[in-house]
């Protein structure tokens, strides 16, 4: 197993967001992480790549645990992973350009080898001959497309992604579906965090669904699809509960 | 509840304080990451901030001389206005007023860039790319503020002693001999390099603000706006602060 996350919590002020968590991720698979708003995906995936500390539990990447690990071995885990924020996170005082180059400098990479690798990304996302735009002048469809375009210029063993097509056109979301497949058929192991139904089952190998700070069920795509667990039914089939319906 | 307890972060005060000297060591010691910003941040927090620093420097020097006539004319000789006017600009209202200035324009300017940054995930986003936020961020900021305030400073000192000046030879009786004879009667070299000293101290302090402030910002545009205020207001009293510290250490 490639990401191995046991026994996470976590807890902001009086909010136990994550509250033991269990999961395993397979080499090569697009899993996909589902729940409902506030119900901690993104403080999961930000534990994955040592952003926040767990209160308690472990968080395994190629067989290492994630926290408490000297800053260079941190960096060094980090240079594997791509990672794609829910809002893009692109750098607004820098060009598309210079969003992609900034984690390929950090890996001591040559000027040459930069454009070449920023030219291939941004071609990979369709958006060839933006190198020069900045975030502002993009939309919202673009800069996920440059967020994305900036993990995988990294040619990273894991990409994480937050949310990857929330607030797209169906349209732009198809087209960040079908990357996230072609990433996967390029090797690379994809977590992703997301309430879109049609996407998860498009892009997901496997699915988990968190409820309350814990796995409530994981399984494979198909599986998970016909399921009769009364909660995942009512997530995949947007279905509220009888509190909320009243 | 868990299979595998992580040890929790030691949160005793000593604790903290060397995990977070730690990390300003480890960031001042990344010097291929801050060393290329440099220069650029030098000329954004200094060198554009000159305007205003000679804009605040002309009219302390023109209040000056005409304040020190009104309270020497008739007990002492006028031409102790070119004292009064050199020692003060350059040992007090120089570096105080340039400083409180600058608090407003750096350390607003500061703190709203990083805490927008921080709002929207980009400082999570250089993170996951492997660079230290405090080399990345703080550390150019906070040494081109610590360069930077001296020179601004400079700036004023020299554009307030002439204030003082030409406004004495116009609207006072007194000649450029007799200011100037004041000037240099009590001059001493401590007194510019007391107010460059406070200056640096000054610059440090409102850019460390600055960052801190926009680092630890949470919540949207609302949570920006209140680590900018607090940035100023913070800066400004450290500014007071560091003054009568200086004022007991070094006089």
């Amino acid at each position: 197993m490639s990401i191995r996350i046991t026994g996470l919590a976590k807890r902001f002020g009086s909010k136990q967001v994550l509250n033991g968590i269990d999961l395993e991720v397979a080499d090569g698979e697009n899993f996909v992480i589902l729940g409902r708003s506030g119900t901690g995906k993104s403080v999961l995936l930000k534990h994955i790549v040592g952003l926040l500390e767990p209160d308690a539990g472990e968080v395994v990447v190629d067989g290492e645990a994630v926290q408490g690990r000297p800053q260079e071995s941190l960096d060094a885990l980090r240079a594997s992973i791509g990672y794609v924020f829910q809002f893009a996170a692109l750098f607004d005082s820098m060009t598309v350009a210079e969003n992609l180059a900034l984690g390929l400098r950090r890996r001591g990479l040559d000027a040459a080898t930069i454009t070449e690798r920023t030219t291939e990304a941004l071609a990979l996302v369709n958006l060839p001959g933006s190198e020069l735009k900045l975030p502002a002048e993009l939309s919202g469809g673009m800069r996920k497309r440059v967020g994305i375009a900036r993990a995988i210029a990294l040619r990273p063993k894991y990409i994480l992604y937050d949310e990857p097509t929330s607030g797209l056109d169906p349209v732009t979301s198809a087209v960040i579906d079908r990357l996230m497949v072609r990433t996967r058929e390029l090797g690379v192991t994809g977590v992703i965090v997301t309430h879109d139904m049609k996407s998860a089952f498009s892009v997901g190998d496997r699915l988990a669904l968190l409820h309350e700070g814990r796995v409530h069920a994981v399984g494979p795509a198909e599986e998970m699809r016909v399921s009769t667990d009364p909660l995942v039914r009512r997530f995949i089939d947007g279905i509220p509960d009888d509190a909320e319906a009243a | 509840m868990t299979s595998a307890a992580y040890p929790t972060a030691d949160h005793r005060p000593l604790a903290v304080l060397g995990r977070g000297a730690q990390r300003v060591a480890r960031a001042l010691a990344d010097v291929r990451t801050w060393s290329p910003l440099l220069l650029g941040q030098m000329q954004r927090l200094g060198v554009e901030s000159v305007p205003i620093a000679i804009f605040i420097a002309v009219f302390t020097g023109i209040v000056l001389a005409l304040l020190s006539s009104y309270i020497f004319t008739g007990a002492v000789p006028l031409y102790f206005v070119g004292a009064l006017v050199g020692k003060t600009v350059m040992m007090e209202l120089g570096p105080v007023l340039t400083g409180m200035a600058l608090a407003g324009r750096v350390g607003a300017n500061i703190a709203a860039e990083l805490g927008s940054m921080k709002v929207t995930e980009q400082v999570d986003a250089l993170e996951t790319l492997a660079y230290d936020p405090l080399a990345y961020l703080a550390v150019p900021r906070v040494l081109a503020a610590t360069l930077m305030f001296p020179v601004v400073t400079a700036f004023a000192m020299a554009i307030g002693v002439t204030a003082g000046w030409i406004t004495s030879i116009n609207l006072l009786d007194l000649s450029t001999p007799e200011f100037f004879k004041g000037l240099r009667q009590f001059y001493k070299f401590k007194d510019v390099w007391f107010g460059l000293v406070k200056a640096a101290s000054f610059g440090m302090a409102v850019a460390i603000m600055g960052c801190h402030r926009g680092l630890t910002s949470q919540g949207g545009a609302e949570g920006v706006g209140a680590a900018t205020t607090r940035a100023v207001v913070l800066g400004c009293e450290a500014i007071l602060a560091l003054d009568a510290f200086w004022a007991l250490v070094l006089l």
